[in-house]
């Protein structure tokens, strides 16, 4: 039985769907990064995860469009973000609190909707695999990478994009520069407030996209709380990939792989208690984390409002 | 005259700048109140004035971080409005803020191009900022690797890329909100020397300082301000110490503490090879061994940051000591609780006054019993005596000269001076056999500084043992007996009040032994 696990079709199997399953990963976890580079906290991932997720499938379901869907759910990751941001720049909240009050939010609110509108679980038909030419034909390799959807080449895309912006852009500099000393920023012109909004509303959109992905790329239903925490491990990868957008796609690729190893030992039936499989993950997580957290010094305004002094 | 219009790094120059009539009110209180000040090219012009006085807002008035009340700003005679630090960075106005305005993990090439278009457009374009940065550098005199990060510098060599910031933006004009605080005297005589070239070349420099000698030394002009408002303006050649200060606190000014004859006795604190870590995890004190004699105060001169902190907390038992040994009065007390230390009469003025001498949420009665309130009379069988606690307080209050509307009042809206009077109310009426002082006064003005030092002496001729940690030499040099240099967690050398001099302990503090360096 274990051994069924070292066929070759199974271990691509694993790796495709490790592959694929790193994806709402990859975008909330790099909207995050980048939220945090500039010195917020946003603990309401995982609510705007749901609320996008809802928002993407209602309307791809109701309209037809999985574009729209996907609009739809960025709008809506955009105005929690909005909220968010005005509560943490202009209201100077204590971000861990007003995160978790966003969470609810998006929690409570995703499933009102779901019973109101919808009230049963249905399917969409989601994004189509996209088998790139020449690439996808490659054994093996091809399976893994190169047949997989439109959001899932997005996400991995996403990384390389998100370090070129932080490190080589004015933009990037601006966001680094408030995270560390929002004083610093300020006197020399830097609006501090207008740097966090663009950040914490980027992050907005990019968790709505993650949603988007669990409910009409890769599940392909919605479910109440089906993001099952995570936005919150996505929060966590940030801290374990030292706020650097490579780091988190190791953490996403380890953490989306051993993911997909245990659906793929409850699949194949090995006599493993599927309480232990599924927490397998989890676990890994806070040991990594454990182990990895304290060599990488976070940005030094991280969870602090700002003000002026006077 | 055949000066040009251009500065050395080709930008403009400011010729003049007048600010009239300036008024600036924050809730409860107005910083200026109708306060002129004028400067122009080629002078440095220094603001002097107490904590207080309204200088810091004046010229974040001008780097427009504050919007003024009232008033208005000419520039070369034109009326200008500065609403932001990017207005006044565009007229050439430039301000190097007491505390740098770094970010500490950007390279210094990075620090520079924050904030400013780019000529690539989105992306960055570092190597033509490093380029400008050494040209910047050659031209002024200043030495500066742009690809080096904030974090590695020293003080002084992030002050120079503080300056530097400023000119790659086209400063005429720089504002300097008390630059020589934290640095060495070698490195303040670097400054005065940039400054001089700068102010030749064309520049105009608004010096902000309390520091009379340094003040009288580098500028052209002298404008006091108290309370506010403008008290007067004179040439520098003009005026004496004597005048400025009685200006500045509106009444006379004692120079030199009467320190009195002293019988120096028995050790009372001690220390032999100390060894402790520091909050980044390197060695914060490295074989410190002094002892500090009744009667005597030991001052520990030294830059910021080289151990100071970590020997105020290993001998008050809140750094654990990894080696050596602490005696009080020939006791050991090595890693004691700092409770049990308390016990033993070692009393403790700490750094942080807002954080770590007292509980700003809590009334002026509770922080004077901080130390003693599970005794008698403030405590019986576990209940606080509220009539004995307000009897105490009501009698420190008046016996330190505490400005407090009453003992209800809570600390934290109290002034700086009148927190540090409550603070040494507390540990002074303690009656203890040592006290361990740590910067005692700074940030505090003229009137407290003098009556915070008195208390020390007074102390000293009870016949206690008195550690003064400061960063401020002139106060080293004014109230100690011996004076101890610390330098990266060292005792660099002990040197008797009679033979220090600001040159030697300066050398000291920069880590060189003069026997070494000729």
């Amino acid at each position: 039985m274990i051994s069924d696990l070292f066929s070759v079709t199974v271990l691509i199997g694993i790796l495709a769907s490790g592959i694929r399953l790193a994806t709402p990963y990859l975008y909330a976890a790099i909207g995050e990064t980048f939220s945090q580079k500039s010195g917020v906290l946003n603990l309401g991932v995982e609510g705007q995860m749901l609320l996008g997720a809802f928002a993407a499938f209602y309307v791809a379901l109701s309209t037809g469009s999985l574009w729209l869907g996907m609009l739809t759910a960025m709008i809506v990751g955009a105005l929690m973000g909005l909220a968010m941001a005005y509560v943490t720049v202009n209201l100077h909240a204590q971000q861990g609190i007003s995160g978790i009050g966003f969470y609810l939010f998006g929690l409570g609110m995703s499933d009102l909707l779901f019973q109101k509108l919808m009230g049963n679980v249905e399917t969409v038909k989601g994004f189509p695999k996209i088998y790139i030419p020449g690439l996808s034909d490659i054994p093996g390799i091809g399976e893994i990478f190169f047949s997989q959807n439109i959001l899932v080449y997005g996400a991995y895309l996403l990384v390389p994009l998100a370090w070129f912006v932080l490190n080589k852009t004015t933009l990037g500099l601006k966001i680094r520069s408030v995270g560390e000393n929002p004083d610093a920023a300020d006197s020399l012109g830097v609006s501090v407030a207008r740097i966090r909004y663009f950040t914490i509303i980027l992050g907005g959109v990019l968790s709505g996209i993650a949603g988007a992905s669990l409910s009409i790329a890769l599940l392909n239903v919605f479910q109440q709380n089906m993001t099952s925490g995570l936005g919150f491990i996505a929060v966590a990868l940030v801290y374990f990939g030292g706020w650097r957008p490579v780091g988190v796609l190791g953490g996403a690729l380890l953490f989306s792989l051993i993911n997909s190893l245990q659906l793929w030992i409850q699949v194949l039936g090995i006599p493993i208690p599927s309480d232990i499989a599924v927490m397998m993950p989890y676990v890994l997580t806070i040991l990594v984390l454990v182990a990895t957290v304290s060599r990488v010094r976070s940005p030094s305004a991280l969870s602090k409002p700002f003000e002026r002094e006077n | 005259m055949t000066e040009s219009t251009k500065l050395p790094s080709g930008k403009p120059r400011i010729e003049t700048i007048e600010m009239r009539g300036i008024t600036k009110r924050f809730p409860g209180v107005i910083a200026n109140d109708k306060a002129d000040f004028d400067i122009h090219a080629g002078e440095v012009h220094a603001l002097l004035g107490e904590n207080g006085a309204g200088k810091s807002t004046l010229m974040k008035i001008l780097y427009g971080m504050y919007r003024p009340d009232e008033g208005e700003i000419l520039l070369n005679g034109k009326p200008v409005t500065i609403a932001s630090p990017n207005d006044s960075i565009n007229l050439g106005i430039g301000m190097i803020h007491q505390h740098f305005m770094l970010v500490p993990t950007l390279t210094v090439a990075e620090n520079v191009a924050l904030g400013l278009p780019s000529s690539r457009g989105a992306l960055t374009d570092l190597d033509r900022v490093s380029k400008r940065i050494v040209e910047l550098a050659s031209i002024y005199g200043l030495k500066i690797d742009p690809s080096a990060y904030v974090w590695q510098l020293s003080v002084g060599q992030q002050q120079r890329v503080e300056i530097i910031k400023a000119l790659y933006r086209g400063a005429a004009l720089l504002i300097l909100d008390e630059p020589t605080a934290v640095l060495t005297p070698q490195e303040v005589d670097e400054l005065f020397v940039i400054m001089r070239q700068m102010v030749k070349d064309g520049h105009a420099l608004i010096f902000i300082s309390h520091k009379l000698h340094e003040v009288v030394e580098i500028s052209n002009r002298i404008t006091v301000l108290r309370d506010g408002r403008r008290i007067g303006t004179r040439l520098t050649s003009e005026t004496t110490k004597q005048d400025l200060a009685n200006w500045m606190v509106g009444r006379e000014i004692g120079f030199a503490p009467d320190r009195g004859k002293v019988e120096i006795g028995e050790a009372r604190l001690k220390l032999e090879k100390v060894e402790c870590g520091s909050d980044r995890g390197t060695p914060g004190l490295r074989g410190v061994s002094i002892e500090v004699r009744s009667g005597e105060i030991l001052g520990i001169a030294g830059v910021s940051g080289n151990g100071q902190r970590e020997l105020a907390e290993a001998i008050t038992g809140l750094r654990k000591v990894t080696t050596g040994r602490v005696f009080l009065e020939g006791k050991d007390i090595t890693n004691f609780a700092p409770g049990d230390i308390t016990e033993l009469n070692l009393s403790y003025i700490p750094e942080e006054r807002m954080r770590d001498g007292m509980i700003k949420d809590f009334t002026i009665a509770e922080n004077m019993i901080l130390r003693e309130h599970h005794k008698m009379p403030y405590s019986r069988m576990g209940f606080l005596n509220l009539s004995d606690i307000s009897k105490h307080a009501d009698e420190l209050i008046a016996k330190f000269h505490v400005k407090t509307p009453s003992r209800e009042t809570h600390a934290k809206n109290l002034s700086g001076g009148n927190i540090q009077k409550v603070v040494l109310a507390r540990e002074i009426s303690r009656n203890p056999r040592a006290i361990i002082a740590a910067q005692p006064t700074r940030g505090l003005d003229i009137g407290a500084t003098e009556y915070v030092r008195e208390q020390l002496l007074i102390e000293r001729r009870k016949g206690v043992a008195v550690m003064l940690i400061s960063e401020d030499l002139d106060e080293i040099l004014a109230l100690s007996d011996r004076i101890a240099v610390l330098y990266e967690g060292q005792v660099m050398d002990i040197v008797p009040r009679s033979e220090a001099t600001p040159e030697r302990l300066g050398l000291l503090m920069a880590g060189v032994h003069p026997e070494v360096s000729s």
